[in-house]
């Protein structure tokens, strides 16, 4: 590809509520090329617009350091020319969060994102909507309904193709119920790499071919490789995932032999493993990129054996509209446009039958949701690589409720944000903890074997090749100090663990709270959802003091554009 | 769910299963006989013996030979392991995990004539190198590759 590189939003020359009306000019995107491609990912069922506060800790290791998506702060406004105080700042950074928060408002929301793919599909005639999955979870109605409440939002909102992992968590059958029934005719639910485990047959389509605006293009699906292990394997026994370069090749391959003039991935990898993939298979033009919530304001652009290839990632929770338009000339891809929009709910006007869906799809719920459980008198957010106030809430309940004294709680990267003064309402418990396997444990932990875990997630967050991470954030760790040396090798990293300023031994036994579990065990003994135990702990509260974050000591990595 | 393979065959069932297979052509008689086996190979408690109950000594890193394996093994009692060899003359492929009790997992013989290309499942203890050994005209071939094997979680 000839590649002009294209970026930037006008966006940066507003701040403060006084320009909200020129504001909504970001919005008016002139129409480029003759292909386009509307992408949102990880929305993680929020149909309503919330706060969502980007990380201050994502850092990047050996060859990832200090490059996209591993920027934060000011290193990634910097790094994409996007100016501090602005709206556009404080859609792609943690900056002043909550000062920002109040001046711009909530994000996202199904109904204010309905009204933008609208305006953008009126000026970008045949353009398709491509939905990055993690949509059927996260929120408390997805859980309730098993995700009908996200499945019928999504086919008013026009998703036309859709690849997943977290919706693989409500169960391969229902995952087949939706495709086969709800999705039938209307929305392509594709996947390459996800195999039956007897003999190797595809689950799913690997690809489709569309013609749009009389030019063929494939759209290739790539689902989460780690989901049976990140996730519990018992939802999915008879599938199996991975990364599987040799059949995306064949796929591509494929595809355009049978006339594909462009071929864009849909993918669920996350960044750092698109940007590997980028540049050893050949013949895709862009990768739409999700699962690690990376808001990447503009596009990676990889050279590889067979061209170049544009690697993007559209954060998470709603917040960003991706659009993509390539200019196909002569039979392949010339020249293309990125943005990625963020969605101020301010600025769209909500969508009537859009919000009308909503209302309807609350309703029974609502009483339920609205249940105030405390107030915060701090910032509550998750996102992070360590460790977020939610999740110190948590960690915090956790080792109260089960008289534990260490606590783990798992680095999902979902999960809604709140300003001081805020109610914490059931809604936003939910948003926190609505998984389909919530069970709370409490174990006799050795510390040989609590050094294992730590050790074992630590190499799924930074392991340098980026095949070997699964793409979540480290464990939680409530109780227990430690010292965490990222750029060391596995079995290395994890140092200085000590309890109450006293060294573990390895032989000696901790009793460690923790939820999630992804054992078929773990199932079958219950425990208490997290969400009642949380419940419990926060009414018993009614007011949360800001939570000073248990964090470990970082060995290694001052200076990491990935931490501010 | 309903188009699977793995229904079409139940609903052939028992030793029908068998009878539907061999006409199709995916078993033949006789394939599963044994070929003698290098007991000692097989019993070898770590790579370096195993090589040199193989006779392999210290194998040439080749790129001729393509493994197809999971970075990360969804499940270490059955991880889904495949090698293609392109190196002329191929008469034999091994696989071996460095760090499991007994490093060689499988040994399978190429009759001259037919495509040097397996696939297996095999157990893993624990993370580890797996190599796969090629031996060609009474030369050893080798490629590797790190399979993690993890306790999972915690992820997205």
């Amino acid at each position: 590809m000839g590649m002009a590189a294209a970026c930037g939003l006008p966006l940066a020359q507003l701040s403060g509520r006084a320009q909200a009306q020129g504001a909504a000019r970001i919005y008016d995107l002139p129409r480029f090329g003759n292909l386009h491609f509307l992408h949102f990912t990880d929305c993680h069922a929020q149909l309503l617009p919330i706060l969502f506060r980007e990380p201050n800790v994502n850092l990047g290791v050996a060859d990832m350091a200090g490059r996209p998506p591993h920027l934060v702060g000011d290193a990634l406004l910097r790094h994409f020319g996007i100016k501090p105080g602005t709206a556009e700042a404080y859609a792609f950074t943690f900056l002043d969060f909550e000062q920002a928060a109040r001046t711009y408002g909530k994000v996202g929301g199904f109904a204010h994102l309905a009204t933008l793919v609208k305006q953008l599909k009126a000026s970008r005639p045949g353009a398709l909507l491509l939905d990055g999955g993690d949509t059927w979870q996260g929120s408390a109605t997805a859980l309730w309904t098993k995700g009908q409440d996200m499945v019928d939002a999504c086919k008013l909102l026009g998703v036309d193709i859709m690849t997943g992992h977290w919706d693989f968590t409500l169960g391969a059958e229902r995952v087949k119920q939706i495709v086969d029934n709800d999705f039938k005719g209307r929305i392509d639910f594709i996947a390459q790499n996800i195999k039956t485990a007897d003999f190797g047959d595809p689950v799913f389509p690997p690809y489709v071919i569309k013609s749009m605006n009389g030019v063929p293009v494939a759209i290739v699906g790539q689902a989460f490789p780690y989901m049976p292990i990140a996730n519990p394997r018992y939802f999915v026994p008879d599938w199996n995932f991975g990364i599987q370069e040799q059949t995306m090749q064949r796929a591509v391959d494929e595809a355009r032999a049978k006339g594909a003039q462009a071929v864009v991935l849909l993918s669920h990898n996350g960044m750092d493993v698109d940007l590997k993939l980028a540049t050893r298979v050949r013949g895709i033009d862009a990768i739409l990129g999700g699962h690690t919530h990376d808001g990447m304001p503009a596009p990676v652009i990889v050279n590889n054996a067979g061209g170049k290839t544009l690697v993007t990632n559209a954060g998470s929770n709603g917040k960003f509209l991706g659009v993509l338009d390539l200019e196909v000339k002569g039979g392949k891809v010339a020249d293309f446009r990125y943005h990625l929009l963020p969605v101020f709910a301010n600025l769209l006007a909500a969508d009537t039958e859009m919000e009308a869906l909503i209302r309807n799809a609350r309703a029974p719920y609502e009483a339920k949701l609205g249940e105030q459980l405390a107030l915060t008198e701090g910032l509550l957010y998750r996102r992070g690589n360590f460790n977020g106030t939610f999740d110190q809430l948590i960690l915090e309940g956790l080792m109260a409720e089960k008289d534990a004294p260490i606590a783990f709680s798992p680095g999902f990267r979902w999960g809604t944000s709140l300003l001081p003064g805020e109610p914490i309402l059931m809604e936003h418990l939910m948003d926190q903890t609505a998984i389909t396997y919530p069970y709370t444990t409490v174990t006799e932990m050795s510390g040989e074997m609590i050094k294992i875990i730590l050790e074992d997630v630590g190499d799924n967050l930074f392991n340098p090749d980026p095949y070997y991470q699964q793409g979540g954030d480290m464990v939680r760790v409530g109780g227990l100090r430690y010292s965490c040396d990222p750029n060391a090798k596995m079995g290395a990293r994890i140092s200085a663990m000590s309890l109450r300023g006293k060294l573990l031994e390895a032989a000696k036994t901790y009793k460690v709270a923790g939820w999630a579990p992804v054992s078929e065990a773990a199932k079958t003994a219950g425990g208490e959802p997290i969400w009642d135990l949380m419940a419990r702990y926060l009414r018993g509260r009614k007011v949360i003091k800001p939570l000073q974050l248990e964090l470990p000591r970082l060995k290694g990595m001052e200076g990491n554009a990935g931490m501010a | 769910m309903d188009q699977t393979r793995r229904n079409v065959l139940k609903a052939g069932g028992g030793a029908s299963l068998f009878a539907l297979l061999a006409a199709a052509g995916m078993l033949q008689p006789g394939t599963a006989l044994a070929a003698d086996r290098n007991q000692k190979a097989f019993e070898a408690k770590n790579l370096k013996d195993a090589l040199d109950a193989l006779g392999a000594g210290s194998p040439i890193n080749s790129n001729d030979i393509v493994m197809t394996a999971p970075e990360i093994a969804e499940n270490g009692a059955v991880v889904p392991i495949g090698a293609v060899s392109k190196v002329p003359g191929t008469e034999s492929i091994a696989i071996l995990i460095a760090k499991n009790p007994t490093a060689l997992a499988a040994s399978f013989d190429i009759p001259a004539g037919t495509e040097p290309a397996v696939s297996t499942r095999v157990k893993m203890a624990e993370t580890s190198e797996v190599h796969v050994l090629v031996k060609a005209q009474g030369k050893y071939y080798m490629t590797k590759k790190e399979i993690k094997v993890t306790i999972g979680g915690c992820g997205g």
